[in-house]
């Protein structure tokens, strides 16, 4: 136990210690495993995988860094466990999401059902920025519009799982994931033998199956390729990473050619014929004809293509209303009204700030609460009510009262801690979860997901780009 | 495959290669000064002036530098990172283009050359070109080489091989002429100072740079001249002999598009089959007869021309449609952009 010695779980969920210091049951074994080592066999083995990753070039890039400099995802060799029973729960619970998700988003760009019903008021969907009113009446294959699903969850002081975003566009970090899992392999080897946690190696398999099933072509194989914005972007080592799991050509949108509303790709034996399209790329660049005019990363009448039905993108258009924190709030609503089931995950308690009776609650209780602009991920456009200054919260105030509809309000969550290396001693650091989700034939989702967790004491925001790093997720088989 | 993949493999290898060969470059001459003991700065001007006339940088060599010592082309070429063709900048284009392409390369292959580069921006290498410069460009040459081994031992012989293949041999053939081209800007010798005359030492140095001594000497008698311009432009079977490196040009090109050699169905391969032919029944005599500096900047000029004409026939110009219904070939909009955004990828050559 030296590595642990002097842990405090404080007042937090721990993930690994029960609220009276001792070890949860099914923390146990790995605890042995790992707290037998000495700190020196620990950080050498820790050295070990980031060498791993700086080696592998697993890294991002940084905006607004003049030098351009690469920097590792940091990584926390302690891995975050969960025992079966728990993962059924969310396994369950982000299947019946997905599901009433790509219900919804078929009925509004359909018949819009749920509108006239009045479950969500017309208002919400018509000003939500990425909805996209002119693909009304437009079929996709399958029925899907999203295929890839990256959810992110958090567990509170109660110990009770919350959705607290969906992302249904491009959600990404699959590929550090499936690399933490090699990198705690390589530091640590043999020690998954005995413990029983599930492989997660499965996922390029289920996203090449996923795609193959969205192809409009029935005869022979489908042409599958991944449609990067090109190597400066953030995530581009997973973009190789994934296309080359898959082995699927990875190409930028100058590779593409649109004839006659058919997808090419232009290769050193001529153009070759297109079927599905796995797009690392939003909306607004995707085609320069319809979205914005000045991109030039996307396909110039990709969108005309896609309209006739003769090639299909993984996910599909339009998915971003999904997205709007306002309509995020709408989503236990969604599973009601499309399934007729209870809610298994609870969303986090959302308050509307064009609801006139949540907007006074919103005003009154600002110090207290966290407040998201509907649109802005990453961490961005958001305030902490508990850390931020009078002048911050005045000017969020203004902010709200001038746009409603772009905020919404939660009770700040103590999301629940991990055991981290910190700096020569183990302490606690807030995590949250990131699963993906595949959405093809059926529903896959990989066990576990990403364990995003925020390096700076206290802190509660785990994006890479504001000091957060990741953990391997194990899911015990029992 | 892709057409960017395609062109952007067929760099990376280029680049790997420039920076090994500039690495021995530098060797060459660094050995060659041994032999002279004592030269005075004049002198040694002499010796360092070439590599920068051969490489074609002078004139970003005479902006950044007042004068032509050593230090100054040892550190232009080595690690300036001013100047794109010095090792270090090598190193990041061909690292660069690699992490475009990450998926078409082999996990050793990528970690090889992203060990590389990690090296190569190194307090470690900094150090070593203070101090220990010749073990610096070993590295870099063992590197490179290990990076070329894993390559060879990696990467199924398809397209993406011919691919790097083209661009390795294109590269090697002209640095070799480079190599020859330092010796006709050498100064002459002065009677008296040395024993041998510069360009016989420079001779020996190059074979042995190239590692060439051994098959040298069992091809040829005695290191003169004419013997080293002979062997390294016209050896049928020495691997950085022009002749052999237009060889595999040509074999590349043919089984890229499934032309029988001796024929042609695009510029690149009529032109690197003529110059096969004419490296396959010429000799020094044309050589000298043209004038050394002559002939070797008309070769270079040559493989230019087949360079331009891979990625006119390759890269530029996939309109042929496969599997498809059967539209028209479209004409891009934005091919001319394209075209420019290539042509300043190329021109940092």
């Amino acid at each position: 136990m030296e590595m642990f010695k002097g842990y405090d779980p404080g007042k937090f969920y721990d993930e690994m210690f029960g609220e009276d210091g001792t070890v949860r049951n099914h923390c146990a074994p790995l605890l042995q495993k790992f707290g037998n080592l000495d700190q020196k066999d620990f950080l050498a083995r820790k050295a070990n995988s980031e060498l791993y990753f700086l080696r592998q070039g697993i890294t991002f890039n940084v905006y607004h860094d003049d030098q351009g400099t690469e920097r590792i995802f940091p990584f926390d060799p302690i891995p975050r466990v969960m025992p079966a029973s728990e993962w059924e729960h969310l396994e369950a619970g982000l299947t019946q999401r997905i599901v009433a998700l790509n219900l919804f988003l078929h009925d509004i760009y359909h018949d819009q059902q749920i509108l006239k019903d009045e479950v969500i008021p017309r208002f919400y969907i018509e000003q939500a920025k990425h909805y996209r009113p002119e693909f009304r009446g437009v079929d996709v294959a399958a029925d899907i519009y999203i295929h890839i699903c990256g959810s992110d969850l958090i567990r509170g002081a109660d110990g009770i799982y919350y959705v607290l975003e969906d992302n249904g566009r491009c959600p990404s970090g699959a590929s550090y994931l499936l690399e933490n899992r090699n990198a705690l392999k390589r530091a640590f080897p043999g020690i998954f033998e005995t413990l029983g946690v599930r492989p997660v190696d499965s996922y390029p398999r289920d996203l090449l199956n996923m795609l193959h099933h969205i192809s409009p072509r029935r005869d022979g194989d489908p042409v599958c390729v991944l449609l990067t914005p090109g190597c400066h972007n953030s995530a581009y080592f997973e973009h190789c990473y994934l296309a080359r799991e898959m082995g699927i050509d990875i190409v930028e949108g100058k590779d593409l050619a649109v004839v006659d509303k058919f997808v090419y790709m232009r290769t050193t034996r001529g153009l070759v014929r297109v079927d599905v399209i796995y797009r690392r790329i939003d909306d607004d660049f995707i085609d320069p004809v319809v979205f914005r005019k000045d991109s030039v990363l996307g396909v110039p009448g990709l969108m005309n293509a896609y309209k006739a039905g003769n090639v299909s993108l993984a996910n599909a258009v339009g998915t971003g209303v999904a997205d709007d924190k306002v309509i995020y709030y709408f989503v236990p609503k969604m599973i009601e009204y499309y399934l007729g089931q209870e809610p298994i995950l609870p969303n986090v308690p959302t308050y509307l700030a064009s609801e006139e009776a949540d907007m006074k609650f919103i005003l009154a209780n600002l110090p207290e609460l966290v407040v998201k602009a509907a649109n802005e991920s990453g961490g961005y456009g958001m305030l902490m009510g508990p850390a931020a200054s009078k002048d911050e919260i005045a000017a969020f105030r203004e902010r709200i009262i001038a746009d409603p509809r772009n905020y919404i309000a939660q009770p700040v969550i103590s999301l629940s801690r991990s055991p981290t290396w910190c700096e020569g001693a183990m302490e606690g650091r807030h995590i949250d979860l990131r699963p993906y989700i595949i959405y093809g034939k059926d529903v896959k989702i990989v066990p576990g997901g990403l364990t995003r967790v925020a390096l700076t004491k206290d802190s509660l925001i785990v994006n890479s780009s504001q000091g957060g790093g990741s953990k391997d997720t194990w899911v015990l088989r029992h | 495959m892709l057409s960017r993949v395609a062109n952007t493999l067929y760099w990376m290898v280029r680049y790997v290669e420039r920076a090994d060969n500039l690495a021995r470059l530098i060797d060459v001459n660094r050995q060659l000064l041994l032999d002279f003991e004592s030269l005075d700065t004049e002198r040694l001007r002499g010796f360092w002036q070439p590599i920068i006339l051969s490489t074609g940088d002078e004139e970003d060599f005479n902006k950044l530098y007042d004068h032509t010592g050593s230090d100054e082309v040892t550190r232009f070429l080595t690690d300036d990172p001013r100047n794109p063709n010095s090792i270090t900048s090598c190193i990041a284009l061909a690292r660069e283009n690699a992490r475009t392409v990450r998926d078409q390369l082999s996990d050793e292959l990528w970690e090889e050359l992203n060990a590389l580069y990690l090296f190569s921006r190194s307090d470690e290498a900094r150090r070593l070109i203070d101090s220990d410069a010749q073990r610096y460009y070993e590295m870099i040459r063992r590197s490179a080489v290990t990076f070329l081994g894993i390559a060879a031992s990696t990467t199924s012989r398809n397209e993406a091989w011919e691919f790097m293949d083209l661009g390795r041999h294109l590269e090697r053939a002209d640095k070799t002429t480079r190599f020859l081209d330092v010796s006709s800007y050498l100064p002459p010798s002065e009677d008296g100072m040395e024993a041998v005359s510069p360009s016989i030492l420079h001779g020996t140095a190059i074979l042995r740079s190239c590692g060439a001594m051994g098959a040298f000497r069992a091809a040829q008698r005695e290191i003169n001249a004419e013997g080293v311009v002979d062997f390294l432009i016209f050896a049928k079977d020495f691997p950085r002999s022009v002749r052999y490196c237009i060889e595999k040009v040509d074999n590349s090109l043919h089984l890229i598009s499934g032309t029988p050699r001796g024929a042609f169905s695009n510029e690149a391969e009529r032109e690197s089959g003529r110059l096969l032919a004419e490296l396959n029944f010429g000799s020094t005599e044309d050589v000298f007869e043209a004038g050394l500096h002559d002939y070797l900047d008309a070769l270079q000029g040559r493989f230019n021309h087949i360079g331009g004409e891979i990625f006119e026939t390759y890269v530029l110009m996939p309109e042929r449609i496969q599997t498809s219904p059967g539209p028209k070939p479209p004409t891009f909009s934005d091919a001319a952009l394209w075209r420019m955004e290539q042509q300043q990828h190329q021109s940092q050559k």
